[in-house]
């Protein structure tokens, strides 16, 4: 709990950050745009834990811990995202995600 | 006070980069502003006491992830690339969605109560956050912190896996 | 208590050579394959005199009955308290005759078919079903309830298709066998329904059980009627449905004369001897239950036997492909063995067409399946089944005709001769029975004789046919089988039968009654002596007299018309006036049902097959709106 700053203030930042992020994923073509969109949601979805965390059940850490958690799978899924977009890149000479849209060839 | 100015001044800048992070035709360039609102983020966590978890941020996204990134764009685009501009069609129907989302939530999150909980809070040093990550009493998280590392070790096999050359096809087709 | 457990390697073997020559036989030499099968069906033989040794004479106390054993049991299913379907052997006085009869009749053939399929394509196939059948026919007749002898009466029935339709090739055998099939199990309808009626009303399909006589089938004559006749009635009219299309039994019986398609050994064996003689072991199995418990449902085995009787030995003198008026006799004499069954009481002397009846299948067996063999090897040095190409085989075939002419004595119930006693018997029956009965049978005999002959005369004598090279002799290995059957053929008729095989299991003393027995003898020469006047010489007598009577021979010729009457029957009305509304409605209303709904999805996926593009973002976009959507919906107007 912090002197001044309600809990809602937060809250209307992350919901916005979210929001941000989702008009990203929808709108850019490039696969790496689309990946930075998915890390602006984790980050709010992180704020979030965080702040409930804190205010409403301070004396326990679970959403501290979940945070560190997510953070661990955006690595996660950076890494892998990556990788994959480096090989379609490979196949395509494009990251475009018009490109992708077959199981297979 | 000095509070709200700092959060006031985090938030702007969280929602601004954001912003330009998903409208910038650059890519490289909407890499640094999603650094900025990674950093900026970490900054909250500072406002929020919770040192481990803003330096965590700071380390793994911040310098990690985000090097990642940047390396992969450098990889596969030319940095003077503008990028393409989607339908007219589309960016409305997005806007009109994501707004439609975020009003939704705003508003529903305006209309709950939350209660702020009186307790005090518990610390969260290092040593705390040490201590509870590798505890398996109650409120331990050794289990999950197990099943992270797996997950890591996992996806960074099957990154090397997925981004690997395929050195077969290759030298058939150099055989052809 | 002696252990009959060995019986059930009896119809084991067969089947373990059938798995074994079917699936092995390609690679063997085809002569092999007849040898091993031959070689396994001599086991069974030899297994089944041990049984009859035993059972006859060495295990039974002089003067005492029969009873029936039951020499194995397994329980195969069972399906609740109350039901539950055996399966196992019971061996009786008929059981045990009947596996003398299968199994050496079977021998016989196999022995023959090694000498007579020489050369055909399939040779180890013809074995393999040749054994099939000898399990299913053994099983049948060792069946410990109902409901097992369903089974290897289905069994039966698949294997005399298999083959019927040995030369699937031709297009008549393939139309024979699937006639046959059908008409049997339309038959076998009537049997299983029959079966379910008997089965609800006594709660045991155990044959022991039915036909003891203080039984539960026996004390359930009484109670509920339909249409005046006991449900016990009903039912065993029904089963009977089933004896009759497997037996060849008016109206059921078109199915016979066709099945000539198949190779002659096969209608040496299935449809003379075995097989077609089932529906008579099936009535004689249940004849306790006819005799005490149903008089009704007897009396209709009795002139369904006795019409069967007169009407297929009409048809046979008209006949000129010799395996068909081979055939029409057949029918005739298990209408005499039906007829037998149906004047008989039950118990001592009473039973006296019981015992007849069985007697006379064990004779008939014998001197129609050596018929069978000796037209055969007929068959087989004239290239034809026709009787107007043949003529003064007598010279060329020396011990066909012989053997042939012995089992026609049998047949024609010349005295001295295996048929003779047999005859006389069922004829003694009838007499003291049925009048109206035994005269036609009186009739039936004279008209025996005279078409027996008549076939006799026209192969081995008559004109002198020019033959595109001259008819030989068939191989030992076809001789021999006839000379052990024309044996059988005259010595099956000294046989104490009356005291092996009677109804209640108690011997009598059945001696030749005289009266009856001198006019046959004199209507069976008459017959004999009327053939040679018209057929030993070619003469213009036997055109003279079918032109005569121009309409009753037409009639005869063409078998009274029955092949059309079932064909006008199926196809003009049942096809047109059933099949084809019930055609039309499942083509149109339920396939178009179908069709319907599988238009109709059809229909909507390629609407919305868009969805599914691949498309990322369009993807994300619909998943999107649509939580925001669901939000609203139960955020707001809930």
């Amino acid at each position: 709990m912090i002197q001044g700053i309600p809990l809602y203030y937060f809250l209307v930042v992350s919901t916005l950050m979210f929001f941000i992020g989702i008009f990203g994923f929808l709108t850019r073509k490039n696969l790496i745009t689309m990946l930075m969109s998915i890390e602006l949601i984790l980050n709010s979805v992180n704020i979030n834990f965080v702040v409930f965390n804190k205010y409403l059940y301070p004396q326990n850490l679970q959403g501290h811990f979940f945070s560190i958690i997510v953070i661990a799978v955006a690595a996660a899924e950076a890494a892998v995202g990556i990788a994959i977009i480096i090989n379609i890149y490979r196949n395509f000479r494009s990251i475009d995600v018009e490109n992708v849209d077959q199981m297979k060839n | 006070m000095n509070n709200q100015v700092m959060f006031v001044f985090l938030a702007l800048m969280i929602l601004v980069f954001s912003v330009l992070t998903v409208t910038s035709r650059k890519i490289l360039r909407a890499a640094v502003y999603l650094l900025f609102v990674l950093v900026s983020t970490a900054g909250i966590y500072f406002q929020l006491e919770y040192t481990f978890l803003a330096a965590v941020q700071l380390t793994v996204y911040a310098g990690g992830i985000v090097v990642l990134i940047i390396f992969s764009i450098l990889l596969t685009s030319h940095i003077s690339e503008k990028a393409a501009v989607s339908e007219w069609k589309q960016s409305v129907l997005s806007t009109l969605a994501s707004g439609a989302g975020a009003l939704l939530t705003l508003l529903t999150i305006y209309k709950f109560t939350f209660v702020p909980s009186p307790e005090p809070a518990s610390t969260s040093t290092v040593t705390d956050v040490g201590t509870a990550l590798i505890s398996t009493e109650h409120n331990g998280f050794a289990l999950p912190f197990e099943v992270v590392s797996i997950l890591l070790l996992a996806a960074m096999i099957g990154a090397i896996i997925v981004a690997r050359r395929e050195k077969d096809k290759n030298m058939n087709s150099e055989n052809k | 208590m002696i252990n009959y457990s060995y019986t059930i390697l009896i119809p084991l073997i067969p089947f373990i050579v059938f798995l074994f020559t079917g699936l092995t036989g390609h690679r063997m030499k085809p002569v092999v394959s007849g040898i091993i099968g031959s070689a396994g069906l001599g086991i069974a033989a030899i297994l089944s005199y041990y049984t009859a040794w035993q059972y006859f004479w060495h295990s039974h106390v002089a003067g005492s009955a029969y009873v029936p054993v039951k020499a194995f049991e397994v329980t195969w299913l069972r399906l609740n308290e109350n039901l539950v379907i055996n399966l196992g052997s019971l061996l009786d006085p008929i059981s045990v005759m009947m596996l003398i009869v299968i199994t050496t009749v079977s021998l016989m053939v196999h022995i023959y078919s090694i000498g007579y399929m020489k050369g055909e394509r399939g040779y180890h196939r013809f074995f393999s079903f040749l054994s099939l059948f000898s399990f299913s026919m053994l099983g049948l007749v060792l069946a410990t309830n109902i409901f097992q002898m369903y089974i290897f009466w289905e069994l039966v029935g698949v294997s005399s298709f298999l083959l019927i339709g040995f030369y699937y090739e031709k297009p008549s055998a393939v139309a024979a066998s699937k006639k046959a099939f059908i008409v049997t199990r339309f038959a076998d309808l009537g049997f299983l329904i029959g079966i379910l009626m008997l089965s609800f009303t006594t709660k045991t399909f155990d044959f022991i059980s039915l036909t003891s006589p203080g039984g539960p089938a026996i004390a359930s004559a009484g109670g509920a009627t339909f249409l005046g006749f006991s449900v016990l009635v009903w039912s065993l009219i029904f089963i009977f449905m089933g004896g009759a299309g497997k037996s060849a039994m008016f109206p059921l019986h078109i199915w016979l004369p066709d099945a000539m398609e198949g190779p002659t050994p096969v209608s040496a064996l299935i449809h003379a001897a075995t097989m077609v003689v089932a529906g008579v072991y099936l009535v004689a199995r249940l004849f306790p239950v006819f005799a005490l418990g149903a008089p009704d449902a007897l009396h209709v085995v009795a002139w369904v036997g006795g019409f069967s009787s007169l009407f297929a030995a009409v048809i046979a003198c008209t006949q000129t492909d010799i395996k068909r008026v081979l055939a029409y006799s057949t029918m005739s004499q298990i209408g005499y063995m039906m007829l037998a069954l149906g004047v008989s009481g039950y118990g001592g002397h009473e039973g006296l067409g019981f015992m007849a009846s069985n007697w006379h299948l064990f004779t008939h067996a014998f001197f129609k399946s050596l018929l069978f063999l000796g037209a055969g090897a007929v068959i087989h040095a004239v290239h034809s089944n026709d009787m107007r190409d043949m003529g003064g085989l007598r010279k060329y075939l020396p011990v066909t005709h012989i053997t042939f002419l012995i089992a026609c004595f049998a047949i024609a119930g010349v005295p001295g001769f295996s048929g003779f006693f047999s005859k006389d018997e069922i004829l003694s029956a009838a007499f003291e029975h049925n009048r109206v009965l035994f005269f036609i049978e009186y009739a039936v005999a004279g008209i025996t004789a005279f078409y027996m002959f008549r076939l006799y005369y026209n192969i081995f004598w008559a004109k002198e046919t020019h033959y595109h090279h001259t008819p030989h002799e068939a191989p030992y290995i076809m001789t021999i089988p006839l000379m052990i059957l024309a044996f059988g053929s005259v010595f099956a008729g000294y046989l104490p039968f009356s005291h092996l095989v009677t109804s209640d299991g108690l011997p009598f003393a059945a001696h030749i009654n005289w009266s009856v027995a001198i006019p046959s003898i004199i209507i069976a020469l008459a017959g004999i002596g009327v053939a040679t006047f018209m057929y030993m010489k070619t003469n213009g007598l036997p055109d003279k007299i079918a032109n005569a009577i121009p309409h009753f021979y037409k009639w005869a010729y063409h078998k009274f018309y029955f092949d059309e009457i079932y064909l006008f029957v199926t196809k003009k009305i049942i096809f047109r006036y059933i099949s084809t509304p019930i055609a039309w409605f499942d083509r149109h209303i339920v396939d178009g049902t179908m069709n319907g709904i599988a238009g109709l999805t059809q229909l909507t996926s390629n609407s919305i097959k868009d969805f599914q593009s691949g498309r990322l973002q369009q993807y994300g976009f619909v998943f999107v709106s649509g939580a925001v959507a669901l939000a609203l919906i139960f955020i707001f107007l809930w």
